[in-house]
């Protein structure tokens, strides 16, 4: 008689605590900053959940290595989240072709973003959008003010001023003039070629005529990248061929270096190392006046699961995440990753600030390689590290790195055909 | 009756002995291996593996893209193995028979100071000598400086020329110890009566290496080859910890398992391609069972042993 009774309790708690989790709906987020736990716990899901009582939260990121390959299993199985943190381009465009990300190009959330911005999440022609455009990064250069005061530098406006720049520095001796290392290949087509490149190619209008197969990579908006590059060769480090990417970090935030090529996403980082105060200009133009044009890369999105069970929780909260709110805390909380919506934002840090605010003086664009060019073999983003790398280090002349990746891209590429 | 006691009876013991081994070795060996050459067969078309042929391996010898990085790949694979059989092996062979001098002090010490390195993750041997070697952190160029040396400096993995040399030798310093002590196993069981007897005859010390020891340890010579032309020929690791998936400067670095590892996992924004990928472990698989068949059929069956 006891046991029935305890049994019978134990099955009316199971079943109250069963019903009131059934009122509460948990969105499962998959996602690979593993860096943002902490922002996520103690910001993002508080401020979400106030003000949608009755949505849960439940961010797992997983290892940023092993992202796609757990998150494509875990798809494939059926017990992945109801939101998915998306990467951009061909790597989120599979996910949706195989019917795992929904279609949102319709909810409200996706009002305030431009084309640019949501390039990253939408099908090659842009008429399905499956991703909402979560944060970019902003590339350009970031300069040891203490070193420029001591030299009497000013930020350099044109390429002119640039070298002027560089090559003061160099007379002077105390500081390497630029911190970069070919070594690790990615700096030189990342914070080189893609960094410089817009003002050249004037960035959506040059990228989209390569993508439309009416300009291509041996045209001189695409090689004038290459023969700036091959200048910078003698303005980096002793031994710059073996230097790493965190050599270079290492070297710039101890001081020794005057200026690093780079993207916002080193912000938080050094404002943590650098005991010297930091300021950042961007992507010097060929003449005064010109209008600049900066990179401004998509670099993270979110989606829903297709096969979610709660897809109205799942747009409530999508929505929000296109929201100014939203974009505030994340801004806030990860300086250097930008909110890529319309919807105003403050931002505290300075220097964060002096990159956010290229927006407004200059011209968005991506980076050149990533939307659909580097689908086929050989890869043209690979090929470009390599070519960077090569042109810096003078082992092959711009003209000839420009005939090599435009052969690379047109043995595949139809409209370069 | 007795047609039934002389038939033989069936032996169940020997399959209940043999058969975890047998089916452990061919659940983790045997069926990976025959699954990796199927799917060198196949390709991925609109999301669904389709079956096409020798396809894969046409285009891994007929494109320019890709036979160009085999070719490339292949061809720094050779150097590596070259500079393992010209440098570590010799070198080995030398520190085994220094060891194994009944007089030398502190014999225990140098074996084991010599073999540790071995043991290290290739990560760690990776990471360490790309600081000691490094233009900016580095001992390297300090040490060479204090010697007066400081002009032969170079950011030798930075450098097209030099870096594959320069990581097959840190391979070399790593793995030394193999050759080593199986040259000194094979050393120590020398009867003493053959080299007292040869001592009798009159051949001491340089000449007793060359004239006894040597030929004697010949068998053991041609397994250390053998294994280092297994190893060298499926090494990624050491290139990858050091000059990442991309093996530069310009894939100066870059041998069979990089080149697979890319072609397989995919890498940056170049997508995974499985079936690539397992086209070119098969061809490093016929590569590899191509000299281990040349070793065993053309030298080791014409090898002398001696019985004593």
């Amino acid at each position: 008689m006891k046991r029935t009774k305890l049994t019978a309790a134990l099955l009316a708690s199971t079943l109250i605590a069963g019903a009131a989790t059934a009122q509460d709906v948990t969105l499962t987020i998959e996602s690979w900053r593993n860096d943002d736990l902490a922002i996520w716990q103690q910001q993002i899901i508080p401020a979400f959940e106030a003000a949608h009582p009755g949505i849960k939260l439940n961010f797992t990121p997983s290892a940023p290595a092993e992202y796609n390959a757990v998150l494509n299993s875990k798809l494939d199985a059926g017990s992945a989240g109801d939101i998915i943190t998306c990467r951009p381009f061909d790597a989120s465009l599979a996910l949706f072709e195989a019917g795992h990300l929904a279609d949102i190009g319709n909810i409200e959330g996706m009002a305030g973003f431009s084309p640019v911005a949501k390039s990253g999440w939408s099908t090659d022609d842009g008429s399905v959008q499956f991703c909402v455009p979560m944060a970019s990064v902003i590339h350009g250069f970031i300069y040891n003010k203490d070193a420029f005061d001591e030299l009497g530098l000013e930020e350099p406006k044109t390429e002119a001023e640039f070298f002027a720049a560089l090559d003061a520095i160099k007379a002077d001796g105390s500081y390497i003039p630029m911190a970069m290392g070919t070594n690790d290949q990615w700096e030189a087509a990342t914070m080189g070629y893609n960094n410089i490149g817009p003002n050249y190619w004037k960035g959506e209008e040059g990228r989209l005529a390569l993508l439309a197969g009416e300009q291509s990579l041996t045209d001189e908006p695409w090689v004038a990248p290459f023969r700036q590059l091959a200048k910078w060769g003698d303005y980096l480090g002793d031994g710059y061929e073996a230097q790493t990417y965190p050599d270079s970090q290492n070297i710039f935030t101890l001081g020794r270096a005057a200026i690093y090529p780079t993207g916002s996403w080193e912000i938080s980082g050094f404002n943590n190392l650098a005991d010297f105060e930091m300021g950042a200009f961007y992507p010097p133009v060929q003449n005064a006046g010109d209008t600049c044009y900066i990179s401004d890369h998509t670099d993270i999105g979110i989606g829903m699961n297709a096969a979610t069970p709660n897809p109205e929780a799942a747009t409530t909260f999508l929505n929000w995440v296109g929201s100014s709110e939203f974009a505030t805390i994340f801004a806030n909380s990860l300086p250097g990753f930008f909110p890529l919506s319309d919807a105003p934002v403050t931002l505290e840090d300075p220097l964060a600030q002096e990159f956010i605010s290229w927006r407004d003086e200059c011209e968005s664009t991506i980076r050149s390689t990533y939307q659909v060019l580097s689908r086929g073999t050989p890869n043209l983003e690979n090929d470009t590290w390599n070519a960077s790398v090569a042109v810096i280090k003078g082992e092959e002349s711009p003209e000839d790195a420009g005939a090599r990746l435009q052969a690379g891209l047109a043995s595949w590429y139809e409209p370069q055909q | 009756m007795t047609k039934h006691q002389n038939k033989p009876k069936f032996r169940w013991h020997i399959v209940i002995f043999l058969a975890p081994a047998v089916l452990v070795y061919s659940a983790i060996m045997i069926f990976p291996l025959f699954a990796t050459l199927r799917l060198a067969l196949f390709t991925e078309i609109d999301q669904e593996r389709v079956f096409v042929g020798l396809q894969n391996f046409r285009a891994l010898f007929g494109d320019a893209v890709w036979s160009d990085q085999f070719w490339n790949a292949l061809g720094n694979n050779f150097w590596f193995f070259v500079i393992h059989m010209l440098v570590q092996n010799p070198i080995g062979i030398a520190l085994a028979a220094i060891l194994s001098h009944p007089r030398l002090r502190y014999a225990a010490f140098y074996r084991s100071a010599i073999f540790i390195p071995t043991i290290l993750s290739f990560v760690i041997v990776g990471f360490a000598w790309k600081l000691i070697l490094s233009p900016i952190w580095g001992i390297a160029p300090g040490m060479l400086d204090a010697v007066g040396l400081k002009s032969l400096y170079a950011p030798w993995l930075g450098k097209q020329e030099y870096a594959l040399t320069t990581l097959s030798l840190v391979s070399v310093w790593q793995f030394v110890g193999i050759p080593m002590m199986l040259i000194y196993a094979a050393l120590l069981s020398i009867p003493d009566e053959i080299l007292e007897a040869a001592e009798v005859e009159g051949i001491t010390g340089m000449s007793a290496f060359w004239k006894i020891k040597l030929p004697l340890i010949l068998p053991s010579i041609g397994i250390i080859s053998i294994l280092t032309f297994v190893a060298n020929f499926n090494a990624f690791d050491l290139i990858y910890a050091a000059q990442g998936a991309l093996a530069g400067p310009d894939f100066s670095t870059d041998i069979l398992g990089t080149f697979m590892y890319r072609t397989f996992f995919g890498f940056q924004l170049q997508l995974g391609d499985p079936h690539m990928g397992s086209a070119i472990a098969s061809a490093m698989f016929a590569i590899i069972l191509i000299g281990v068949c040349i070793y065993l059929f053309g030298i080791q069956s014409r090898m002398r042993r001696y019985q004593f």
